[in-house]
């Protein structure tokens, strides 16, 4: 019964997926302009043919830099790249846009990144989004707004500025320019390219108004620089798509677990029911298998701790394998995320750290004197290396499970070669690419379930056993 | 050229750690195979030890990223 309930479902899936991809093929043959590089997908020795039909339509504009750019292409370089920096030398390539926005070809790599990263609005399907208000702090003051006041002109792009901000692919910025009006203004098309700057290539992003290029800005980070942020003209406090995923998971546990608690109370006595069954469980297994082992009698001190992380873990894991509106955030995936609760780890562990504990970490005894000063610096350092290690394997694990959804998703239109999902009104896809897609995203999906409840465990279990050895008595 | 060398390393990296999760993946078989009646000690302990050698890949696979 199980198995053909499966089958039935997988056959729905692949039909579904079979018409979207021949549908597309149906709109390829509206397509034009810049589309018609399409066809070197099809064929070995691709690289001749591509570089002739933008030949073709750069005819004009047929210079030496021209023909560099189309080689760095061909060899796999990310198309924002640096060749782009020239910004008007490409009109073939970019008819519609001064500003150099190259979103012809469907790169399978740049819709993975941009749907791992946080948004200003949800996206549902094709143009629709879910507003999400605003919260943006700049020099000019507070500003309060939803996302929908920024229009759409497709792809996540807004249609108008206001007071200056702008909304790009998903996230809003600030045009920098002083003499920009305030209020709301149409702008025109979004660019985007990659400018190296000490050494590091790091986006920028540009947009168009009245035929001059303007640059953004993007908001404020407190990384300090070293994930190519830093302090810009602008703060954003804004319910992002992954606040609004957090907020979600709260309202969602705080119910399921005032239930679970009033049942303990209402039917004292009784065996559980209905939610408070499912609740137990967890519950039991976190205290008997991750609290009590690691922490004994000290154990009732961190559980509350320890359950909460899980099930915040656990539930925004969950939550962001929903592939539509109410999911699909990558919370658990952010790297700010999960540095909060690394720190909250951290801080925990360090002021319930005990006399033994610091005299391990700061004078090891039991040792010679000359290893004391090589382990010492050592010992400091795995202090710290501790929670960056707690923060990096959930954000890693976690942005690599949806990475891989996406790519496997994305097979569909690799195969079908189409300048699909960049390009308004078009979808495109094949039909080999559907065949495969769909049993590697099922399987990816199962493995991802797995990696939900594995990650959450394991944070868990990993700041059981670093309060472990904060608090563990001395027993020589 | 250093995003290919980086690339390497984040390959090499994922090497060593796939050599050291197999090897607790199969140990921690053959010890729940000799005792069964300890699957759940060498479970959680077999979880945790990947996890442990997991973060010194992933520290490695993330350093790759950013020294392109």
């Amino acid at each position: 019964m199980r198995k053909a309930t499966i089958c039935i479902f997988s056959f729905i899936f692949l039909s579904l997926g079979i018409l979207v991809a021949q549908d597309g093929h149906s709109d390829n043959n509206h397509s034009h302009g810049t589309e018609a590089s399409h066809e070197h997908h099809d064929g070995d020795g691709h690289d001749h043919k591509e570089d002739h039909s933008h030949d073709a339509h750069d005819g004009k504009h047929d210079h030496g830099a021209e023909s560099h750019n189309h080689d760095d292409h061909d060899h796999g370089h990310d198309h924002h790249g640096d060749a782009h920096g020239d910004n008007h030398g490409d009109h073939g390539h970019h008819h519609h846009c001064e500003c150099g926005s190259a979103h012809h070809e469907y790169n399978a790599g740049e819709v993975a990144f941009h749907h791992i990263m946080d948004a200003n609005q949800f996206h549902l399907f094709g143009d629709y989004y879910v507003p999400l208000p605003c919260m943006l702090k700049s020099d000019d003051g507070f500003k309060f707004m939803l996302s929908s006041s920024f229009g759409n002109s497709g792809h996540g792009n807004g249609a108008y500025a206001v007071d200056r901000y702008v909304m790009v692919h998903g996230t809003v910025m600030r045009i920098t320019d002083p003499n920009f009006p305030m209020g709301k203004v149409e702008v025109g098309c979004y660019g985007h390219e990659e400018k190296e700057k000490d050494g590091k290539v790091l986006p920028h992003y540009t947009v168009e108004y009245k035929g001059k290029c303007l640059e953004l800005h993007e908001k404020s980070t407190l990384d300090g620089g070293v994930l190519g942020g830093g302090i810009t003209s602008f703060y954003d406090f804004s319910i992002t798509k992954n606040v609004f995923s957090m907020l979600l998971a709260f309202v969602i546990m705080f119910f399921m677990f005032t239930r679970a608690a009033k049942g303990y109370v209402t039917r004292k006595g009784m065996a559980p029911k209905g939610i408070q069954s499912l609740l137990e469980v967890v519950i039991t297994f976190i205290r008997d298998e991750v609290a009590v082992p690691f922490l004994g009698h000290k154990a009732d001190k961190f559980l509350p701790y320890l359950l909460s992380v899980f099930f915040f873990i656990l539930g925004l894991n969950l939550l962001g394998q929903i592939p539509f509106f109410p999911g699909s955030g990558n919370v658990t995936g952010s790297l700010s995320v999960t540095a909060v609760l690394a720190i909250f780890t951290f801080i925990l562990t360090t002021i319930n750290g005990n006399k033994h504990y610091w005299e391990h970490i700061v004078w090891m005894p039991g040792v010679p004197a000359w290893v004391k000063i090589i382990l010492t610096p050592v010992e400091i350092m795995g202090m710290f290396i501790k929670p960056l290690t707690l923060m990096l394997r959930l954000f890693a694990n976690i942005t690599a499970g949806h990475i891989v959804l996406i790519i496997f998703v994305s097979l569909i239109f690799i195969f079908g070669g189409a300048p699909t999902a960049t390009e308004a009104g078009t979808t495109g896809g094949s039909i080999l690419g559907t065949v495969m897609a769909v049993p590697l995203t099922m399987f990816m999906m199962a493995i991802e379930l797995l990696v939900a409840f594995i990650q959450a465990f394991v944070f868990c279990i990993l700041s059981a056993a670093y309060f472990s050895a904060a608090v563990e008595e001395a027993h020589h | 050229m250093t995003g290919t060398l980086a690339a390497i390393g984040a390959g090499l990296a994922v090497l060593g750690a796939g050599i050291g999760i197999g090897n607790i993946g199969g140990k921690a078989m053959e010890a729940i195979a000799r005792q069964p009646e300890a699957a759940g000690d060498i479970r959680s302990n077999m979880i945790l030890m990947a996890a442990l050698i997991e973060g010194a890949a992933l520290i490695a696979i993330i350093l790759a990223f950013f020294i392109k």
